[in-house]
């Protein structure tokens, strides 16, 4: 996801003067291309992200288009202040870029994991939360970002990742993407988990259980209605996400069902991370199963709920 | 330059601050409205800039080609809200409604609550890595305009302040004059005994900056100073400018009760006519 942003990016540079990339000293050759095309774009601003995130402000300002960007929890809780006032209240066009979402990097330690970013990025004024599933939506994601008129966190997984669209989808903020249809339950994916989302329903197809994968990668502004239509069809619909449980995307949705206040006869099933630190080491295909959101945890227990 | 010329002399600056000094305890008074001492150690400061110095278009002053001031000790807002009004930015009559019910003069400002103030600030650490942002797009542009950033120096305490202190330097921002309000006090202390500030403009020499150390109340040393910092240097610009916490009202003068306490009708009254202003 993340080598496919920087060569959007590069794109993106070349077309469009306004954007200016700043790196809190992370990507390494990461952003060459963009660099050698646009070497007067580009700022290393050294391990300094609360002036990172000032000068996108004051950038913005002056009508650029700045995207500030390093691992996740160093632009997201670190300098979380810096986010609300000179982004949100001032409500400036800045794309914060956290890399390494999640557990991504899992066994590097809970300094590098972010389980809390799309709590406190959604409950700020003015924020756009959006998280591409994999490296073709990370590209989409990003022209859509750049086109709207405020300050949008933008969540990317690592490298690597499997590749669900085969085109870069036709991406609207908002606009949740449906991967596959299906009948009784609905997964509503956040995201870089989306493969175990995908794998989760090819399991659960065995088992006669068909289930709809969407890609719901704007956490912020929820897309109310098409939460309507989903709580009026499915028996089940699950969150999923590589986060807290706690305030992040199955909050936002279980706090608009309660705010509904109506009964969908549509049970809300919520995948995601313990409130804890990870510290056991392990990749993060390990650190999904012991947080039971890989596929086969995730299966298992919507089956379990379905009977 | 500002376009009036009658207002360009030492003279009429120190009468415009007295006649905002005066403003300014009658605003603390009935929006019921504290930092009344950190709001009269800057006025002298303002005063030079917005009368002398700053290259503003009063009817488009957010525009990029010309000269940006942000007030990055965001709890002095009524010294720039009364500045901006005397200046002509918007009416006087609005400065009335500073601090009370649906009034946009918040007690720190808000972004565009008034024409002249584009950046919201009151948490200190933020006015100078968005100054910074500005300058940095100014110099993208050529624009020749500079950024004015106003400071505190209990505000030195923020890491943020160091981190941009920094970047300036090494993107040659020379483009960018931070001006500290040294007035010595913080919110609960004296600002070299609660941090180890001093000495303070020879830490932003080292840091890589042109440094300036004067009179903060002294109009005349002030526009010296100010017209005097070169234009190419290569170097962002900073001025220590030693001031006195509740400058020109006697019985406010460098005592730090003033950072919360709510002058009287009597007191008022009593700072008015030390002003020479009834």
């Amino acid at each position: 996801m993340r080598n496919a942003f920087a060569d959007e990016l590069t794109k993106i540079g070349k077309e469009n003067e306004k954007v200016v990339m700043l790196s809190a000293d992370i990507g390494n050759r990461l952003f060459d291309n963009y660099k050698e095309k646009n070497p007067e774009r580009f700022y290393n601003c050294g391990v300094a992200e609360q002036n990172t995130i000032g000068l996108a402000a004051g950038l913005a300002m002056s009508g650029f288009r700045p995207i500030a960007y390093t691992i996740t929890p160093f632009i997201t809780t670190r300098v979380y202040q810096q986010i609300r006032i000179d982004l949100c209240y001032n409500n400036v066009p800045v794309i914060v870029v956290g890399v390494g979402s999640g557990l991504s990097y899992s066994e590097l330690g809970p300094t590098h994991h972010s389980t809390e970013d799309i709590t406190i990025m959604r409950t700020l004024p003015n924020m756009t939360v959006l998280c591409p599933a994999d490296a073709n939506e990370a590209r989409g994601a990003l022209r859509a970002a750049l086109k709207h008129d405020g300050p949008v966190y933008f969540r990317l997984g690592k490298k690597n990742e499997p590749l669900f669209h085969k085109d870069v989808p036709k991406f609207e903020i908002g606009k949740p993407i449906v991967m596959t249809q299906g009948e009784d339950v609905c997964i509503l994916s956040v995201g870089n988990i989306l493969p175990e989302a995908m794998d989760a329903s090819k399991l659960l197809k065995e088992k006669g259980v068909s289930a709809q994968v969407v890609s719901f990668h704007t956490v912020k502004p929820l897309n109310k209605d098409f939460l309507k239509k989903t709580f009026s069809k499915f028996k089940i619909v699950a969150t999923l996400e590589e986060h807290n449980l706690k305030g992040g995307f199955g909050s936002a949705v279980a706090e608009w069902l309660i705010d509904e206040e109506k009964d969908y006869n549509s049970k809300l099933v919520r995948f995601g991370v313990k409130d804890m630190f990870f510290t056991i080491i392990g990749k993060q295909p390990f650190a999904r199963k012991y947080f039971n959101i890989d596929s086969v945890s995730i299966a298992k227990r919507i089956i379990k709920v379905l009977k | 330059m500002n376009k009036n010329p009658k207002l360009n002399s030492v003279y009429d600056i120190e009468k415009v601050a007295k006649q905002i000094r005066g403003k300014l305890v009658e605003m603390s008074h009935k929006g019921k409205a504290a930092h009344l001492g950190s709001a009269l150690s800057t006025v002298d400061i303002l005063g030079v800039l917005f009368w002398r110095i700053l290259d503003m278009d009063i009817k488009n002053p957010d525009s990029e080609k010309k000269d940006r001031f942000i007030l990055s000790k965001g709890h002095a807002a009524s010294a720039i809200y009364a500045t901006l009004a005397h200046k002509g930015f918007f009416p006087m009559k609005l400065l009335d409604t500073y601090a009370k019910e649906q009034s946009c003069l918040c007690e720190h400002p808000a972004p565009s609550c008034v024409p002249g103030v584009r950046v919201a600030t009151g948490s200190l650490g933020h006015g100078l890595p968005i100054g910074l942002g500005m300058a940095l797009a100014n110099k993208m542009k050529e624009n020749n305009a500079r950024v004015f950033v106003l400071m505190s120096d209990g505000e030195c305490n923020e890491g943020s302040v160091w981190e941009a202190a920094m970047f300036a330097a090494s993107n040659k921002l020379d483009n960018v004059i931070a001006i500290i309000d040294y007035n010595k006090w913080q919110a609960t202390g004296r600002s070299n005994e609660i941090l180890a500030l001093a000495p303070l403009k020879e830490k932003w020499e080292k840091f890589g900056w042109n440094t300036y150390e004067v009179d903060g109340h002294n109009i005349n040393e002030l526009i010296q100073t100010l017209e005097n910092i070169p234009k190419n240097s290569k170097k962002p610009s900073i001025i220590v400018a030693n001031t006195v916490k509740g400058k020109g009202i006697s019985f406010m003068e460098d005592d730090n009760n003033w950072h919360y306490r709510i002058p009287t009708e009597e007191e008022v009254q009593k700072a008015k006519k030390e002003l020479g202003l009834i």
